[in-house]
Formats: structure tokens, sequence, C-alpha cells
């Protein structure tokens, strides 16, 4: 197993598929000829040119709308917004004809597209670039929503997408790109559906998705050396569907649990997720389900308001020891 | 056009009144629900341009007024009114309604409801096209006041930029919703529009079937052989309002009157009576004929067919489960 960057996973996902499918085609702002502002599509327009490797003009519904439509006839397109923010003026198309396409149509047509974005606050990028939207993407029927928190399931996950006959929404973070880790050598397909355990523990379930499963695998270190808490971390990657059985095993086992997203807490995944322990083991809880979240402000330039309005590792340390009685 | 394709539009220029008409009547007895946009008076712009273009190879795709164009791309009208009754028979197995029509095996792909819509979505069905190397084109059906919306410019722009074989077609009849073209557009032209794009274009009498058939075969030569995207306006009216809650209270009756006068279905049939090729005998046989296969087939079948199964909700949300196996667990060969 090689260890490669976030970016390098993702542009290795593309590779391949468009190697093996001349209908894979890839579409975005700076995609090509600058390589994209993340070097996920780096190399790519050079080996397949400028019919497969589209630099798009900025105008994120037209050329998401494009996509769909290519996607009708067979094409698969794997869009790149290049910021979620911007992605708030694809949605009409994301929502309004992808995600609504087969079923308004009795199952006869479908757009098996693929939309990639990176959200979340980088470092002071103010209001109208730092957005999370998670929460918007994961609320529509018909739409499939993966966030991956490492290489191995930036890649697979991508890979699963194109294959996949449903429109898939990729939510990736601004600060992931080159977060390094291991990827198979070989051609792997992660999962569109379930969870995954990042961290086996018996006292507390923390549950994360994309940046904040690192906040909570970091935290689960603090609470075992510095207070003997065993926290299991369970990695959503899949926020639509979001995995109940995951969600119910954990905390059937644990019996509490601490949602930590990078979002802002109202109608969000730390809702859901509680919402769902509710509907599927509320008798199994010995305390209240706790969410960490970011502060509900646009976010500010400011250095330290941006950094008081994102949660981190601490903050969901603070929750469980609050939650145990020890803070 | 020849003489034998004059008589045999102008039958399916009669079904495709009479249906809508139909409708009109079934939603007033509450047969059908929701919104229902019909065509009346636009006839001739759907008719000449697919007399030109080839139904059921070519890509079409519209917005919500959308019965006619699916019908004539190839669509069972019986599936058409099925679908407005909201029945498991209809095109959209009831799912759709009446603002989304689809037949995607003639390759009528879709009536859809946000207005401006589908411009890219064709833009994008061309960009399919030219990437898997067919002769078909795209043609993209939509009303003036679609052009005001962003989707008109970006996907013009995207069109001209990569040529892309897709012809739109503009059925400009002067009133968005409710709301007169010089009240809401300030280029009341809408081909000259594209020139900021360069995109060739056209103007013509929408109601006169051969003009909208000559002007729409220069449009589609030019998008078939290669040169990229091609903007047709077409000047026509409809009769009825914008919807079924429209009361048309923004025109006046002599404006309707006036435009009622040059009937795309009246004056196809008086050119073939003066050229002595039907009779008025034969005109009226003809509608009789045609409101009889409407009463006894099509909503005959629309009547008789069943409800979509309750069970069956949340069917065509997603791909069946089944077949997606390999990526939903990643247990892939």
């Amino acid at each position: 197993m090689a260890q490669i960057m976030y970016w390098e996973a993702i542009q290795r996902a593309h590779d391949e598929e468009m190697a093996r499918d001349p209908l894979v085609i890839c579409m975005g702002e700076d995609i090509g000829v600058a390589g994209g502002t993340y070097k996920a599509t780096k190399g790519l327009y050079e080996k397949y040119g400028p019919l497969r490797v589209m630099d798009t003009p900025i105008s994120e519904n037209g050329f998401t709308g494009l996509a769909v439509g290519a996607s009708f006839l067979g094409v698969r397109p794997i869009v790149e917004i290049m910021s979620v923010n911007f992605a708030w003026l694809a949605m009409d198309q994301m929502f309004n004809s992808a995600a609504k396409v087969r079923y308004m149509s009795g199952g006869q047509l479908a757009a098996p597209c693929v939309f990639r974005s990176a959200g979340g606050a980088a470092h002071q990028l103010g209001a109208q670039h730092s957005a999370r939207m998670e929460k918007v993407f994961m609320g529509i029927a018909g739409l499939r929503v993966v966030t991956p928190s490492n290489p191995k399931q930036a890649y697979g996950l991508l890979k699963s997408a194109v294959r996949c006959d449903d429109p898939v929404f990729i939510n990736e973070h601004e600060l992931m790109y080159n977060m390094k880790g291991e990827v198979p050598d070989g051609e792997y397909f992660h999962p569109l559906e379930g969870s995954e355990i990042a961290r086996s523990g018996t006292d507390v379930t923390l549950f994360g998705y994309n940046i904040s499963v690192h906040w909570c695998l970091k935290a689960a270190e603090i609470l075992d050396k510095q207070y003997g808490i065993s926290a299991e971390v369970v990695d959503l990657y899949s926020l639509s569907p979001l995995d109940r059985d995951g969600i119910r095993k954990s905390v059937s086992k644990t019996h509490r649990a601490v949602i930590a997203e990078e979002d802002e807490a109202p109608v969000g995944v730390g809702s859901e997720v509680i919402a769902i322990i509710n509907e599927e083991c509320f008798f199994e809880l010995d305390a209240a389900p706790v969410r960490v979240h970011s502060a509900l402000v646009p976010q500010p330039y400011n250095h330290t308001l941006e950094k008081a309005a994102i949660p981190d590792h601490e903050d969901v340390v603070k929750a469980v020891l609050k939650m145990f009685g020890k803070a | 056009m020849k003489i034998e394709d004059k008589k045999r539009v102008l039958r399916e220029m009669v079904l495709h009144r009479r249906f809508e008409e139909r409708c009109y009547q079934a939603y007033i007895e509450r047969k059908i629900g929701g919104f229902l946009h019909l065509y009346p008076g636009q006839e001739a712009c759907c008719n000449g341009v697919m007399e030109a273009a080839r139904p059921g190879h070519d890509y079409v795709i519209t917005g919500y007024r959308d019965h006619v164009h699916a019908i004539k791309c190839g669509a069972d009208p019986k599936e058409v009114m099925a679908e407005l009754y909201g029945k498991e028979t209809g095109s959209s197995k009831g799912r759709g309604g009446s603002m989304h029509i689809f037949d995607v095996a003639h390759r009528f792909m879709g009536g859809y409801a946000l207005v401006g819509g589908p411009f890219p979505l064709a833009a994008g069905m061309a960009k399919a096209i030219q990437l898997k190397g067919g002769d078909e084109i795209a043609i993209c059906f939509l009303g003036d006041a679609a052009n005001n919306q962003g989707t008109f410019h970006e996907t013009m722009n995207m069109a001209a930029l990569w040529k892309l074989p897709v012809l739109f077609v503009c059925e400009n009849n002067l009133y968005g919703i409710g709301t007169a073209i010089d009240r809401s557009t300030a280029v009341v032209h809408q081909h000259k529009r594209v020139a900021a794009y360069n995109i060739p274009a056209d103007e013509c009498d929408g109601q006169d079937i051969e003009v909208v058939y000559e002007h729409a075969r220069k449009a589609v030569d030019h998008v078939r052989s290669g040169k990229g995207p091609y903007f047709l306006e077409l000047l026509t009216y409809r009769y009825r309002g914008h919807s079924m809650s429209d009361s048309r209270g923004y025109r006046s009756r002599e404006e309707e009157e006036m435009w009622k006068q040059r009937d795309p279905i009246f004056i196809l049939r008086d050119r073939l009576i003066a050229a002595g090729e039907m009779t008025m005998a034969d005109y009226e046989a003809l509608e009789k004929e045609t409101d009889a296969y409407i009463e006894n087939e099509v909503i005959r079948f629309a009547e008789e067919s069943p409800e979509p199964r309750v069970e069956d909700l949340e069917k065509y949300v997603l791909a069946e489960r089944e077949t997606q196996l390999p990526w939903l667990t990643g247990k892939a060969a």
C-alpha cells in the first residue's frame, strides 16, 4: 500500500476511470490547463484532451446542467465545483434535474453524475468561501452524499460514485487535500453506503465525518490517555443515506453519543444522527446525546473569531468530560 | 412540404388541438390535477420544426407545455393522457404529471418545470452526441420568457464555445406567465439576443407551418452539419392562459381575436382546400374522427387504467438497489 495524498487519490480515481471508459469526462473551473485548484485533475488534460477534460466558464448552474444532460445519454461526468459555496448556484440543476429526473420520468431516465466540491473553513477565507453545506445536500431525495475522511476513501468513493447509476455528491474539505494516507495499490471500490469504525471503544461513541473524524480520533486518544475513557469513533462517510444500523450498533454498545460536525447545528448531521438514535435505540442511552458544532454565524475573517467559530478536538473532549461529569 | 406531408401534419395538428381541448375539459371535471399548460395556437411551431428534424432520432427537450412535443416525437396519446390522469400506465407511470411527460424510447427527454432549466440539459445532450459521434441533434423548445434566466446566457456561451449540435427553438408567445414581453424584456426580438454569443439566428412567423418548416430546415441542416448551435425564434400565440389558473386579465379579447384569425390549423386547412386537396366536409369529418378517437381510445384508456400502488411510492427515487450492490457495498469483482 502506497502512502499518497488526498488530492493524488482523487486524481488517480479520475485517471483510472477515464482510461477505462471513454464516456467518463470531467469538467469544472480551472481543472484542465491549470491542473485544478486542488490538483485533483492534474495531468488529465494532457492525457485525455479538451473534449474530455473541460475547462468551463464560471457558470456553475450552466455547466452542472450540461453535465446532467450529458449523463442522460450515457456520459459519466465528474463535475468539480471549486468551492461548495458556489454550489448554491448549481443546486437548481443538481436538485431539480439530477435528483428528480428518475422519479418524474417513472424510471425512464437517470442522471449518473458525480459532483465533487470542497467545503469547510480553511484559513480566513471569509463568509462566502468557508461554508459547509452537507446538511443541504443530505436532505434531497434522489441524491447520494458521501464525504471522504482520508485518501483511501477519497479514491474508493470516487471510483464507486462514477460507476453508480445514481447522482452522487462528494463533499471534500479544503484543508484535507494534502493529507497523506494509505491507498490500496490495486483497484478499490469504497462502499457508498454504511459507516466505518475508525477506532474501537466501549464508553462513548464519537460520530464524525470528513474532517471531524480527525477531531474525534485525536479526542479519543486524549480521553484514553488522560481520563481513562474508552471512546469509539464512527466515521459516517455516507451522509445520505446515513447508516442507521451502524449508529444503532455502536450506541447500543457504548450507550453514549457525541456527534462532531464542522457545520452549524440547526438541521444538520448531528440533528439527524440524534433523531436516528431516538428512533433506533433510545432506551440504550445512559446520557443525552450531545452535538459539537460551529457557531451559527457567517464565517468571520478575523483569525481569532474564525477559530472561535469552528470546533476542534478540544471541544469534543470537553463535551465528553461534561457528559461523564468530569468537567 | 410535400402535399402528403401537409395532409398528414394537418391530421396531427387537429389531434394536438383536440387533445389539448379535451384536457381542458377533463381538468374542469377534476380528472386532471395540478398545473396544466395547454398548447392551442402554437401547433405550427412544434410541428414545423419536427417535420424538418427527425422525430424519434433527434433528442427533444422542453418546458412544462409539453404534451404536444411528446406526441410529435412518437409518444402514444393514450399514455400521455393516462399520465395526466396520474395512472400507472402513464408515460411517466403517474409520477410526473402534465409538466413532466417523458418518452425516452422516442427520445423525448422530458418536460421540465423550472423556467430555463432545459437549456443546459439540451447542451449536455449535444455534448454527449459530440462525444459519441452520432448524427443526432438536440432540440430545445422553450418560451420567450426562459431567455431571461441565467441558464439562457450560460448555455448560449457554452454551446457556442464548444460548437455543440443543439438547436434552440424559442416559441415567442409574447407573454411570460401574465407579463407581456415588452414589460419584462429589454430586447423584444429574441433572436437578436444570441448575437452576443455569435450564434446564428433567425426569426419567422410561427403560425404558418410551411414558413416554420422552411426556416427550421435551414436551422436543422446547420446544426446537423456540425457548424454548432442555432437559434430559431417563432412568433406565435397561446390562446389559453399560461395555465388553468390564468384568467387572461393582462391582455384584451381583441388581441386574442386578432391572433385567432391566423390560426395555424386553419391556415393549412384553407390552403389545402384552395389547392383542391380537401373539402370543408373532409375537414369536419377529420375533426369528428379525431374526437371519436380521443373519446373512445385516449380518454377511455386513461379512465380505465389502474392507479399506481402505494407500496411503490418510493420506487424510482434511486436506481434499483440490487443493480448497484457492487458500488453500495464496495464488493466489486
